[in-house]
């Protein structure tokens, strides 16, 4: 019996650095499945190229995985598919993962690895799959050609060829054991590819590989990293972004235990030393004097929103607006219209807040290569951008991917790598480079604030006839996201533009992005649109909103799962709103309560129904649904960041507060429509439609209205007044 | 210098006795299961046993455990064995699993104390570990199925 050796983390390098017997496909994915090796060496520019599957005489099948591991499970997801086809033994598959090469191992014509926007298993899953079924044609022509029998009696069962007429069998390893890899690779047609219904793993409940480790306290994160010699680090930055150190206590904190250098990066000082906790005493004596960017002091947050993004909003005397979307003619639907619908909606920033305070760890070597451990969502990107601030070429940075402690959109920038990285130079040591979670807060990237005005048109029988969608705020696309609403909705005219606003506070792409207030906004005018014309929200939308046919379905997926028209114990209330986000569509319905007295709401059933396409991890897409439900309430009910005098205000959990488990729902019931179209992004799809549902389900409550997220205490009794 | 046992094993370890036991156990002894949050007891990815009861790594400091016996996830069972690590797996519960360990440590001191644990008793005993991917309902199924299966 094959013993699986498997590391502590999960993942194995035996077989792909042993020895070279056995078939290794050393090739690279070609928009349409596997390259030959000489043309991927080609493609990838060099002659040494990195494998993707290598099949080992013991029956070992190692695929190398480039789904960057965040939580949302893409690390077995997406070779899962490769395996599939293959026809693989998933027993006696092992994953380690892809090298920071995207000539090889990125997806689509732009060869990226960027795990963002829920596309991991969407983008590979075809090229995977085609892969899988090539390498299956190989084990197959070397059996054909072993038995000299015609291919074409040759059928394959988990891990092992078959010759039925001779009753003869020969498992995966002992063909590697005398096949090699020709030079040209078969060719697989989408029609050979297996059927829905012939599928062993795809769309099984087959366990994620993280998970062991991940209970164990053995998965390697980058903080878990150790390196000989290393020292350790922490930065501390402007308190205002974009603000420079000017002087500092230098002498003083260098004389401090333990303490090994102060260095100066480029918008903070860092402090390093022998061991964590001498980082962690000396940063406390360090003072620094900043010099800020001018007027950035002047920014505050509440102020700027409550009272300037208004009249920015404003059409005939706010700022020129950059058009999003247009369709038909809108201003002709609001001046012919039978009745006109206005409201404005406002959200706050908000903080990815993952688990993990962000961190790295580099060392230079004596052969002027640089080695860096960090957490990323893009390890081909901040390879190379590390590379690029340290002056190297990209090929004297060896990248090691590690698990991530949450990403949800912040860990695209490698702006913490190249601070270890040049820390690390500067000191002549190893380094291991950790933000506390204040600094992680301080120096965020935030979900944008912003500022909603959506506006209805009706004709005299009361469709929705027009659209009109305004934003303002800072941060371009990451306002934009989310506002297609003829993905769901036939709303003949519609328009979407947006009005820019510029702060000096960073900005990154947060779950989902701008589609969980964009839809607050649209799916919380709609919400009134069908109290006003005395309609069920679920009849408005079927019978004035035009549903295409996915939206339809999901609406009456929800419907039923929710049993929607079922009253609900006394003090509860529904809402519902529809879901959209990277190709997927949904609907969710929330049932909540609300403490009148203290202002708190708090969810306790939630529904959601999904068209996502083939889902090819069942149990790990319901637990990313099961998330993004979370993530949503969470940032519905209670996360606002703020910033005064251009600081950001907040500080730690207790602050910035997220949803603890006495604040989550009971039930979070997940349903995915059976479907045989490829599979759309799923990592995200769970939290767009949280923040209307709730507001909605507030009006079914209490007959108000919330118009700002997140629905705290005090903005839930001035609701409830007015 | 500071001696005590760390999953059953005496150790002694060259910080000064102010030193937070969460460094002492993820830099000096390697034990990175244990995971740092927030560092102000906030959320409890850090929380070990010391004597049987669940702490904050981060807000004990070194000198308190001298002469004591902390136990960390790595030492929760030999072989990941322990009825919450299966049941964390038949749940499959951690996404990032970055507060897991936390979350299993602090869940094993209430089976200890209380081996039936009624819902409400598990959210009350679990609410001050922050889950940030929203595991908690998978989490209290997770208990209830190692609190059912022992």
């Amino acid at each position: 019996m094959t013993q699986i050796e498997t590391t502590a983390s999960g993942l194995s390098r035996r077989h792909f650095l042993g020895s070279t017997a056995g078939l290794s496909f050393a090739v690279a994915l070609g928009g349409a499945g596997l390259l030959p090796a000489a043309q991927a060496a080609t493609a990838a520019g060099k002659r040494d190229i990195g494998a993707w599957v290598r099949i080992a005489p013991d029956g070992i099948v190692t695929i190398l995985t480039p789904g960057a591991e965040m939580g949302q499970g893409s690390m077995t997801g997406v070779p899962i598919a490769l395996a599939e086809e293959l026809d693989a033994d998933w027993n006696k598959v092992v994953l380690d993962w892809a090298p920071a090469d995207p000539q090889i191992y990125g997806s689509g014509a732009g060869k990226s690895m960027a795990i963002v926007g829920s596309r991991a298993v969407m983008t590979y899953f075809t090229d995977m799959r085609m892969a899988g079924a090539q390498a299956r044609k190989v084990l197959l022509n070397a059996a054909a050609a072993h038995w000299k029998v015609p291919v074409a009696e040759l059928t394959t069962e988990p891990g092992v060829v078959v010759h039925k007429t001779s009753d003869r069998r020969l498992g995966y390893g002992e063909i590697a054991a005398f096949a090699s890899v020709p030079a040209t690779l078969p060719t697989v047609s989408a029609d050979e590819l297996k059927k829905t219904a012939d599928f062993r793993l795809i769309g099984k409940p087959v366990p994620r590989r993280d998970i062991p480790a991940k209970v164990s306290g053995q998965a390697a994160y980058s903080i878990d990293v150790h390196v000989p010699g290393m020292v350790y680090a922490s930065t501390v930055h402007a308190p205002i972004q974009g603000g420079t150190p000017e002087r500092w206590n230098e002498a003083a904190v260098r004389r401090l235990p333990g303490v090994l250098g102060v260095q100066r990066v480029d918008n903070g000082v860092a402090v390093v030393a022998d061991t964590f906790e001498h980082v962690l005493a000396a940063r406390q004596e360090l003072e620094v004097a900043w010099k800020t960017a001018d007027g950035a002091d002047a920014f505050d947050s509440e102020t700027a929103l409550e009272e300037t993004y208004a009249a920015l909003a404003d059409r005939e005397n706010g700022i020129p607006a950059e058009t999003v979307g247009d369709k038909g003619d809108v201003a002709s639907a609001f001046a012919g219209a039978a009745k006109t619908f206005k409201a404005t909606f406002r959200s706050d920033y908000a903080y990815h807040a993952q688990m993990e305070p962000l961190n790295a760890v580099a060392r230079f070597n004596a052969d002027g290569t640089l080695d860096i451990w960090e957490g990323t969502q893009t390890p081909d990107s901040a390879r190379r951008q590390v590379a690029q601030a340290m002056g190297l070429p990209v090929e004297k940075v060896n990248h090691h991917q590690q698990y991530m402690g949450g990403a949800f959109g912040r860990r695209t920038i490698p702006d913490y790598t190249i601070e270890a990285a040049k820390l690390a130079k500067a000191i002549g040591k190893p380094v291991k480079m950790i933000w506390t979670r204040e600094e992680d807060l301080a120096n965020a990237m935030f979900r944008p604030q912003n500022l909603q005005c959506v506006e209805a048109a009706l004709d005299g029988a009361g469709k929705v006839v027009g659209w009109r969608h305004g934003i303002v705020g800072d941060g371009g696309s990451l306002i934009h996201s989310g506002t297609a609403i003829d993905r769901y909705y036939g709303v003949p005219n519609r328009r979407a533009e947006s009005r820019a606003t510029a702060h000096a506070i960073k900005l990154k792409h947060w779950r989902a992005v701008a589609h969980p207030f964009n839809l607050f906004a649209i799916e919380g005018l709609v919400d009134e649109l069908a109290a006003a014309e005395g309609l069920d929200p679920l009849a408005f939308r079927r019978e004035r909103l035009g549903l295409n046919k996915k939206a339809a379905e999901v609406f009456a997926a929800v419907e039923t799962m929710a049993d929607w028209k079922a009253p609900r114990p006394k003090g509860r209330a529904l809402g519902v709103a529809v879901s959209e986000r990277s190709g997927s569509l949904g609907a969710g319905v929330v049932e909540i309560s609300l403490d009148r007295k203290s202002g708190v709401i708090r969810v306790h059933k939630v529904w959601v129904a999904v068209d996502g396409g083939i889902v090819v991890q069942p149990d790990m897409a319901r637990a990313n649904v099961e998330s993004g439900v979370v993530y949503g309430i969470s940032s519905a009910l209670k996360e606002r960041a703020t910033v005064s005098g251009g600081a950001v205000d907040q500080s730690n959990f207790h602050d910035y507060e997220v949803l603890r488990m006495s604040e989550a729902p009971e039930e979070i019931h997940v349903r995915f429509l059976e479907r045989d179209t490829p599979p759309t992004g799923l990592g995200e799809i769970g939290n767009p439609f949280v923040p209307a549902a709730v507001a909605n389900a507030f009006y079914a409550l209490t007959g108000k209205r919330l118009y700002h997220m997140p629905f705290t205490p005090e903005r839930v009794l001035a609701a409830l007044q007015a | 210098m500071v001696a005590f046992k760390v999953n059953g094993k005496a150790v002694t370890v060259t910080a000064e006795p102010g030193t937070p036991l969460l460094w002492a156990i993820r830099e000096h002894l390697n034990l990175t299961g244990t995971k740092y949050g927030c560092g102000q007891g906030l959320c409890g990815a850090c929380t070990v046993h010391v004597n049987g009861m669940a702490v904050r790594a981060c807000q004990t400091q070194l000198g308190e455990v001298a002469g004591k016996s902390v136990t960390t996830i790595e030492g929760l069972s030999p072989d990941a064995s322990h009825a919450l690590q299966k049941a964390w797996i038949a749940e499959q519960v951690p996404q990032c699993g970055y507060c897991q360990s936390g979350q299993i440590m602090k869940a094993a001191e209430l089976l200890a104390n209380n081996p039936k644990p009624s819902r409400d008793d598990i959210v009350a005993h679990m609410d001050g570990n922050i889950c940030r991917c929203g595991t908690y309902t998978r989490i209290v199924a997770a208990i209830q199925r190692a609190s059912r299966e022992g």
